[in-house]
């Protein structure tokens, strides 16, 4: 609505103009409407989704009510007792093991593309980065599971151990469990993380990094105090990108998971993200309750989602502010 | 066959367009293999009938056919009395047979026997050394080695879930309070593994891991299998045979609705359960409702040959005079169908 009053409070002085501006005017209006259309549509849908799924969540919500079923650490089907606890712990810390390793590793992979790497092999690189991100998850959940969970069960997880001082790091090595989805949703977002960061690297003004070499910068201290500054906000956004995949990742997390609804808190044990168990039981989910409890899951994971946008937009916003304040 | 004829050509004169005669179907995934084997080999055999089948899973199965979108359901168990209530007249046709293998990964020991009670500890989490005495006692002359016992298990929702914890409900009072029965439990102890592909990944993968998958599943890949204790007292490999020999001796009620698990007979492999279809005992429509008893006819009579190349155990004899009846107690606009070709 808005969009649409807007447009035409502006389109009213062109009107007397030109010969032509009478039918210009109502382009401009059909052009108003019909993205305003659009826009109003995506929130429909997004609200329409939302609804839904609560009306379909309502009898489990209803039993357990909203915090009994957040806080709840059993759920068990048979018995229909559903609890979200282990989904969400084992969400998160996937997705915090995921970011933690990804996010150094796809912007060093950027400031290399961007500042170091030899112009003819730039092209290349990309395209092989590309290559990542278009791989079906299924496959990364192959892999995962006949090469990078053997890898972690018989040389990573046994070198971890020693530091079984932090409970971090205790239990059997099983090779599958949180660290072997974090891993794999780590090399997941890698792709999605390192070329958005390239694309914020590219958009640092060459004057910057001139007036820093010329300073008397290395190349490195000029990619430290010019470039990096300058983009932060940006690769913030694509951290942000990141971690939207790896929190919604079902396929490739549901392969190497272990799929155990337990609260651990090593990293060894096998565990259970939200739309893994969605994507588990909703098939075969026959009563009311259960398909409820799936469904409540699913409105979490929307709002866990949201919540995390929000704050890492909220961040990105303090980072700018800062940036832009000790700029000035 | 002259009928034959002029039926298709009085199709073909009446309505080009709808020559095709189309029967939908919505259901398990388990007997997926056998039924597209049958359809495609009955739309050799009856070219204008076609089927579309959507292997959705058991419980979807169950909704479709009683919120009437598709012709025909198909499960892999029966329908429970809440659920036939909303549609009284569904039939359960049996089809086919299953069996859910047990399966294990130690290079030293080729062959296993398990008796009910360790096999249900086992997934307790209470037996965890395959050098467990009670393992041992069963096993004169195999080597076990003292290694931890890592339970792999379903993580999807699977009718092959329901049969296996449905097996250990019945021989296991303590996994009957612990855990019970359903085809998505609360496993006491292991890991999940999406499908029987999953499983069986994690089990080729652990040392020391030990699993189930369906039947099928476990002869095309190889998978070495337990011979297991009946109610009988003797030890029975899975087989092809076995299975059939599950619903040779049991107690079928009227309905076909049954759990074949532990069920009696020497030769019976305890975890085996039938797959059905599920029709409409009142057809509405003539010619589809016509087509698809034919083709039930059929699928229990030639198509049983089918079976077993899929690795699917046949329905043994009882079972299929049994078949017989429902199929003929069906009727089309409230007359019985003439089934003269058998």
């Amino acid at each position: 609505m808005a969009a649409a009053n807007s447009s035409t409070s502006e389109s009213i002085p062109v009107t007397p103009a030109a010969p032509g501006g009478r039918r210009a005017f109502s382009g401009d209006r059909v052009y108003a409407g019909a993205l305003a259309a659009a826009g109003i549509a995506i929130l429909l849908v997004a609200l329409l989704i939302a609804a839904t799924t609560a009306n379909t969540a309502r009898p489990a919500l209803a039993r357990a009510g909203l915090w009994g079923f957040i806080t709840g650490r059993d759920w068990n089907p048979v018995e229909d007792i559903y609890g979200a606890l282990p989904f969400i712990w084992g969400t998160l810390v996937t997705s915090v093991v995921a970011i933690v390793l990804a996010v150094p590793v796809a912007v060093a992979f950027a400031i290399f593309l961007v500042e170091f790497a030899p112009s003819r092999s730039r092209s290349l690189l990309r395209f092989v980065m590309e290559l990542l991100a278009s791989i079906p998850s299924v496959v990364y959940g192959l892999w995962g599971l006949f090469v990078l969970v053997p890898l972690l069960r018989e040389h990573v997880e046994p070198a971890l151990g020693r530091f079984s001082f932090l409970p971090l790091f205790r239990g059997a090595p099983l090779g599958v469990g949180t660290l072997a989805a974090g891993v794999l949703l780590a090399i997941m977002i890698l792709p999605t993380i390192a070329s958005v960061s390239v694309e914020v690297l590219r958009t640092v003004p060459s004057t910057l990094r001139e007036g820093a070499l010329a300073l008397g910068a290395t190349r490195w201290e000029a990619v430290r105090i010019a470039a990096l500054p300058y983009g932060r906000a940006g690769i913030f956004g694509a951290a942000l990108l990141g971690l939207g995949r790896a929190l919604g990742e079902t396929m490739a997390a549901t392969m190497v998971i272990g799929n155990s609804p337990e609260i651990s808190a090593s990293l060894f044990a096998p565990g259970y993200s939200l739309p893994s168990i969605i994507a588990n039981e909703f098939s075969e989910a026959t009563s009311a309750l259960h398909i409820g409890a799936l469904a409540a899951l699913g409105l979490i994971l929307f709002v866990v989602a949201l919540i995390l946008n929000i704050a890492a937009r909220l961040l990105v916003r303090a980072v700018v502010g800062k940036f832009e304040r000790s700029s000035s | 066959m002259i009928r034959k004829v002029t039926t298709l050509a009085a199709f073909l004169v009446a309505a080009p367009a709808l020559a095709a005669l189309l029967v939908n179907g919505a259901g398990a995934t388990f007997p997926f293999p056998l039924y597209s084997k049958w359809f495609s080999a009955y739309n050799k055999l009856n070219p204008e009938m076609q089927f579309n089948y959507q292997s959705i899973g058991s419980g979807g199965g169950i909704q479709q056919i009683t919120a009437g979108t598709v012709d025909f359901g198909a499960s892999d168990a029966p329908m429970s009395d809440a659920e036939l209530l909303k549609a009284p007249d569904l039939l359960h046709i049996p089809t086919a047979m299953g069996a859910v293998v047990v399966t294990w990964n130690l290079p030293s020991v080729k062959a296993l026997k398990l008796t009910p009670d360790v096999l249900a500890d086992v997934f307790l989490g209470q037996v965890t050394k395959w050098n467990d005495a009670r393992i041992a006692k069963e096993n004169p002359g195999v080597t076990l080695p003292d290694q931890s016992i890592a339970v792999v298990h379903r993580s999807d929702g699977s009718g092959t879930t329901a049969i296996f914890t449905d097996y250990l409900a019945k021989v296991s009072p303590a996994w009957k309070t612990a855990v019970g029965a359903g085809k998505s439990v609360k496993w006491p102890a292991g890991l999940g593994a999406k499908g029987n592909e999953g499983v069986t990944g994690q089990i080729k993968q652990i040392p020391g891991a030990i699993g189930y998958v369906e039947l099928v599943y476990a002869q095309e890949n190889k998978l070495p299998s337990a011979a297991l204790k009946n109610r009988a007292g003797k030890f029975v490999e899975p087989t092809i045979a076995s299975t059939s020999a599950a619903a040779v001796g049991a107690q079928i009620p009227a309905d076909m609705r049954v759990s074949l698990t532990d069920a009696p007979g020497a030769e019976a492999y305890p975890i085996a359960s039938l797959t059905y279809l599920l029709v409409h005992k009142n057809q509405t429509d003539a010619a589809k409702g016509k087509a698809l008893v034919e083709f039930l006819w059929w699928a229990i009579h030639d198509g049983q040959k089918l079976a077993a190349p899929l690795y699917y155990a046949p329905l043994p004899a009882p079972v299929v005079t049994r078949d017989e009846a429902l199929v003929k107690s069906i009727t089309v606009e409230g007359k019985p169908v003439s089934l003269g070709r058998g």
